[in-house]
């Protein structure tokens, strides 16, 4: 878990993994020895490793790399075999993310999604959901696109201080 | 894998796929910074949808991968809708073809959610919260432009032309549908028109637009039969992958 924790999540640094909420399952299992030729596997723990993650958007490119960190990570820290699977189910949702994670985005100037998760209504032009600027907390603010920089962000902007923002939408 | 569950998993996925490809068109096009993005992202999400069909129907044999399943097969091998490698067209048409698109990709999803097959099941799930901002957003672009000015309710008027005669193909099952064992699709596709019709209705009469009375009568997508544009959408996005095979970042 530890290890972990010190993956970032590409698109959004100031998160790792764990704050993201993805990783489902961590199994760590005792290995027998395995002679190997390999000398590169000299330093292993005896432990052997799956971890689980869930996408959080299905077209997030960022989760073939935060896999792939994963694998490189616990490897050289000594676990073998590490496998790194995904599932679908349960799906993700932005309510999974860690309290703390909530007040790193915020101070990172990205709005968090609103704790009660309202999801996109089908309703065209209703009103958006309150979001409270990340810079001077005004609840006066507009969005400008449901669709921001990344998958998982809306861009606002605030109408008191007049500056843009991410918002970490709802899912 | 069942025959039948495999082409199946194939039109969701080439739906998907080509709908982002030509989406993806705009990028760096768009008629504004947030228009562009937006597209993009709805690309991005149609593209990951095809990626998780593809690596399930790729998953039972040992020769398939998603990427082999994208970029080595030829047009009459793509199961996909004709309405989705329609050309792009103005912004009236590609939001049009969007619109159209999502508010029957909702329903199916919906009922999909509820799959006796797991794996489609989750994928659907999983799917149907993005497909909401797809359709949201492309209801209002519909109704901003029908109701806009009278060049931009004529722009969709000429793409309504264009593009109604696709929707027929939603609601007719190719014989891959008919052989799905029972309870992989809840409902089956005729069914589903009557809710895409409540949606179509509603949003077009918001946007001043008329609902075509004739249905839509092109079809032939669902079982290979395609219109002259597929083979351009693959000629571009499989060149790659066909001129250096296996090919890797
Ligand atoms: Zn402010």
């Amino acid at each position: 878990m530890k290890l972990l924790e010190g993956i970032p999540d590409p698109e959004v640094p100031v998160l790792n993994i764990i704050d993201l909420g993805i990783v489902r399952d961590v199994r760590v299992y005792p290995t027998p020895e395995v002679e190997s030729n390999f000398v590169f596997h000299t330093d292993r723990n005896g432990l052997g490793v799956t971890v689980i993650i869930t996408p959080t958007y299905v077209g997030c490119p960022a989760v073939d790399m935060i896999k792939a960190t994963i694998q490189m990570t616990l490897t050289s820290a000594g676990y073998y075999p590490v496998e790194v699977r995904t599932t679908l189910f349960p799906a993700w949702t932005t309510e999974w993310l860690s309290e703390e994670a909530r007040g790193k985005l915020e101070a990172f100037g990205i709005a968090p999604p609103n704790p009660v998760s309202s999801v996109c209504h089908l309703e065209p032009f209703q009103r958006e959901e309150a979001v409270s600027c990340p810079r001077c907390r005004s609840c006066h603010t507009e969005m400008i696109s449901p669709f921001g920089s990344t998958a998982c962000k809306a861009m606002y902007r605030c109408l008191d201080c007049q500056e843009p923002f991410d918002y970490f939408k709802c899912h | 894998m069942l025959p039948s569950l495999y082409e199946y998993l194939l039109y969701l996925g080439d739906n998907t796929l080509i709908l982002g490809h030509r989406n993806s068109e705009w990028c760096g096009h768009g008629p504004a910074l947030e228009l562009d993005i937006a597209l993009t992202n709805i690309s991005l999400d149609l593209i990951g949808q095809a990626r998780l069909y593809y690596q399930y129907a790729a998953s039972e044999t040992a020769w398939q991968s998603e990427d082999t399943i994208a970029y080595l097969r030829d047009a009459h091998q793509f199961r996909n809708l004709l309405l989705v490698e329609q050309p792009n067209g103005d912004w009236a048409h590609t939001i049009l073809r969007q619109f159209l698109f999502s508010s029957f990709q909702h329903h199916l999803y919906n009922y999909l959610r509820e799959s006796s097959d797991p794996t489609i099941a989750a994928i659907s799930n999983k799917s149907y919260k993005e497909v909401a901002y797809h359709l949201r957003w492309s209801s209002e672009w519909v109704i901003r432009m029908g109701d806009g000015t009278q060049e931009s309710h004529q722009r969709m008027l000429t793409a309504l032309e264009d593009l109604w005669m696709f929707t027929g193909e939603f609601f007719l099952p190719a014989p891959y549908e008919d052989q799905l064992p029972t309870g992989i699709q809840p409902l089956p596709a005729p069914l589903m028109q009557g809710f895409w019709m409540d949606r179509i209705k509603e949003v077009f009469s918001a946007a001043g637009l008329p609902v075509p009375a004739s249905p839509g009568f092109q079809s032939g997508g669902k079982t290979g039969r395609h219109t002259e544009y597929l083979g351009y959408v693959l000629a571009e996005m499989q060149f790659l992958q066909r001129a250096y095979p296996g090919s890797n970042w």
